[in-house]
């Protein structure tokens, strides 16, 4: 697979397997009176895909939220306590949440391509962070993109077509390939293939494990198999509160906590 | 057993339901009934409303003008031969119209048949033939068939608002029909377009009379408008709709833009008169006053349409906008109000509709005048479409009737073309996602 540049790759893999990417510490979120998540720490390591499970309203997408500070802009939403990018507070006021969202990047539950060409979709991150030099410069990172994305081929020919016309595997595929532009370190993903079909689900998953190469990537999940199937590591949540965190393989085969053996036996959630 | 029980409820309950069904059709039919009934109710006085107004209406667009043999007697015109610009505009050219006549009626020779030959013609006939000259000064000393406007009664005879009956209104002698049937019969009185009606401004004659300085006046207004309140509106919008965090400052801002929106727009044009003609010293009877206070009228309907158009963009595509690292006036300008614009453009023709059918603002900062010029900046004073319509209403002659239902065919025609292009921008600009 032809790789854009060498910048491109060395900004995503600056961290190396099992250190620390990010580092969330006694985090709470309140939304109004309710209180979302109660102290949850855990820490994501690099180049790793970590998966948040859960039943629904467990405060696993609040979570996932909190990393790159989506929740500013729910109103009334309050975050307390520490959670760090690289050892930096990413709540602190010296950080830009713009520049924090170019490192973290985020693909969401329904596939959301803006109603513009394929191009310009994936051309869109690169050019308001002014990261092409020239227009062969941007063309080529949105190939690579898509190519990482494994659309490349598939669209190759329509790239001018609108992004909203694909198929809805194809649609999730084009917002990871958008995200994947930026170059960022992180990608959040929330529960990405919930609106997709088996096999393009089966696609998606393939892609998650090929990114995990150069990057960190952190997925919602309601499906126990697909978390199974694509994360070295599980977190599980309930009611707000993280309950079980470890090795995915530890977490299905022989979970410490009664709550977790529950839900993933499938006896409530 | 069990079984039978169950079977007996079930027949029961189709039984109940068969029963109700009928009631519940019936219902259904009778809503439709209705519905179609108002469509055909609100159908019914639309067309009544175009009739009455079309059928009053129509003759204005034509009317009576009679063709005399003009000669542009040198002596009368420019007698020192200069032809300088100030003796050809101040020249007698009511004698050259009167020596026309008398070519043309030699019969009339007391002072009395005079009178009543040049009451057949049009009062400002001899602008016409000032215009002509100024226009062109090589016509001096030559003859020309003219056709010249008819006075009013002449044209309200010919299309039969008038009787020849002296005892029914009618306004004209026996020798005066005569000498309207010998110009009919020979093909020197007839209709022709009105083309002062588009050229012109107001007059006390109505054969003069013109839309022209209104529509001008009304258009220059509109532009004040939009340039003021499309960017004011819409700023406002986006504002209030993407950056501004709920608090009770901006519900009472909130409150107060609906609020301003049901005010009636003869408040509006009270604030015009204190703020822009007291307090800023601008000219009176001016479209740009006028476009400023309708600026005022229109801004609630544009905030609020704008607003909802905003509120209509789903909230995911602001979400990846976001999430791509955008900043928030990145998201609001690439993706919210390219979507938005759509509606935005809708509402702000909406708002510019109601400010060109406005008339009470109007009033107040005094573009109710009598202004026969056509104004030639947003400066002069000038009248608009709405604000003539209401002049001409309330002027006695039989000729402003159908001058004022001509004018609202206009203003109505000026509405559609907005409403047109609210339209076709509408669907240029859409998109779907």
């Amino acid at each position: 697979m032809p790789i854009a540049s060498e910048a491109f790759l060395q900004q995503s893999g600056r961290a190396m397997t099992g250190t620390s990417k990010v580092t969330a510490k006694d985090v709470n979120v309140y939304y109004g009176d309710k209180h979302a998540l109660k102290a949850v720490s855990l820490d994501i390591r690099a180049n790793e895909v970590t998966a948040l499970i859960g039943p629904s309203g467990c405060g696993k997408s609040t979570f996932l939220r909190c990393l790159n500070r989506m929740n500013d802009l729910i109103e009334g939403a309050r975050v307390t306590g520490l959670i760090t990018l690289d050892g930096d507070d990413i709540y602190d006021y010296s950080l830009d949440v713009v520049q924090l969202r170019a490192r973290i990047g985020m693909v969401f539950q329904k596939p959301n391509p803006f109603p513009k060409s394929i191009f310009d979709n994936v051309a869109y991150g690169p050019r308001i962070h002014g990261l092409a030099q020239s227009s062969a410069d941007l063309e080529e990172i949105v190939v690579s993109s898509l190519q990482r994305a494994g659309l490349y081929e598939e669209v190759k020919d329509r790239l001018s077509e609108p992004g909203t016309g694909l198929s809805g595997g194809q649609q999730q595929r084009l917002c990871i390939a958008r995200a994947i532009a930026v170059s960022p370190e992180v990608i959040l993903m929330d529960e990405p293939c919930s609106a997709l079909d088996p096999i393009a689900t089966a696609k998606v998953e393939e892609l998650i494990d090929e990114l995990r190469e150069n990057y960190t990537i952190v997925i919602v999940t309601h499906s126990m198999q697909q978390a199974a199937r694509v994360s070295q590591r599980t977190a599980f949540f309930h009611l707000g509160e993280l309950v079980e965190f470890g090795d995915t393989e530890q977490i299905f085969t022989n979970p410490q906590q009664k709550l977790t053996q529950g839900y993933i036996t499938g006896r409530f959630g | 057993m069990t079984e039978m029980v169950d079977q007996v409820r079930v027949s029961a309950t189709a039984e109940k339901v068969n029963a109700r069904l009928q009631r519940r059709y019936a219902v259904e039919k009778r809503f439709r009934f209705y519905g179609i009934a108002s469509i055909v109710v609100a159908l019914s006085f639309l067309a009544i409303l175009l009739f009455s107004i079309i059928s009053q209406g129509h003759t204005a667009f034509m009317q009576a003008e009679m063709r005399l043999s003009v000669t542009f007697d040198p002596s009368v015109i420019d007698p020192d031969g200069g032809r300088q610009k100030a003796v050809l505009s101040s020249a007698d050219y009511t004698a050259l119209v009167r020596n026309a006549l008398l070519a043309r009626f030699p019969e009339a020779e007391d002072r009395l048949a005079r009178r009543e030959m040049i009451a057949l013609i049009s009062q400002g006939a001899d602008l016409e033939l000032r215009k002509m000259v100024m226009g062109d000064p090589s016509l001096i000393g030559t003859t020309r068939d003219v056709w010249l406007p008819a006075a009013a009664s002449v044209d309200q005879l010919r299309k039969g608002h008038m009787s020849r009956d002296a005892d029914k209104g009618g306004q004209f002698t026996q020798r005066q029909l005569g000498w309207i049937d010998a110009l009919e019969s020979s093909g020197n009185l007839s209709s022709r377009f009105n083309k002062w009606l588009f050229t012109s401004g107001d007059s006390r004659q109505p054969e003069l009379a013109g839309l022209w300085g209104a529509v001008v006046g009304s258009f220059y207004s509109l532009l004040v408008t939009v340039t003021l309140s499309f960017p004011l509106g819409v700023a406002t919008a986006i504002y209030l709709e993407e950056f501004s965090t709920r608090n009770r400052w901006t519900d009472l801002i909130e409150v107060n833009i609906n609020n301003l929106a049901a005010v009636p727009s003869i408040v509006f044009g009270l604030l015009g008169l204190e703020i822009f003609l007291n307090v800023f010293n601008l000219p009176r009877s001016a479209p740009l006053v006028g476009g400023l206070a309708l600026t005022l009228v229109s801004l609630p309907t544009i905030i609020i349409a704008s607003r909802v158009a905003l509120k209509a963009v789903p909230p995911w595509i602001r979400e990846a906008a976001l999430g791509l690292g955008a900043s928030r006036l990145q998201m609001v300008m690439h993706h919210v109000l390219p979507l938005a614009m759509p509606g935005i453009l809708t509402g702000t023709i909406i708002g510019m509709a109601r400010a060109v059918g406005e008339s009470a603002p109007l009033l107040m900062i005094g573009m109710v005048a009598f202004i026969v010029d056509v104004p030639a900046s947003p400066l002069d004073p000038s009248t608009a479409l709405p604000v003539q319509i209401y002049l001409w209403a309330a002027s006695p002659e039989r000729a402003f009737v159908e001058r004022t239902s001509a004018a609202i065919i206009v203003l109505l025609c000026f509405l559609a073309v907005m409403n047109a292009t609210a339209i076709f921008l509408r669907k240029k600009f859409e998109r779907r996602w």
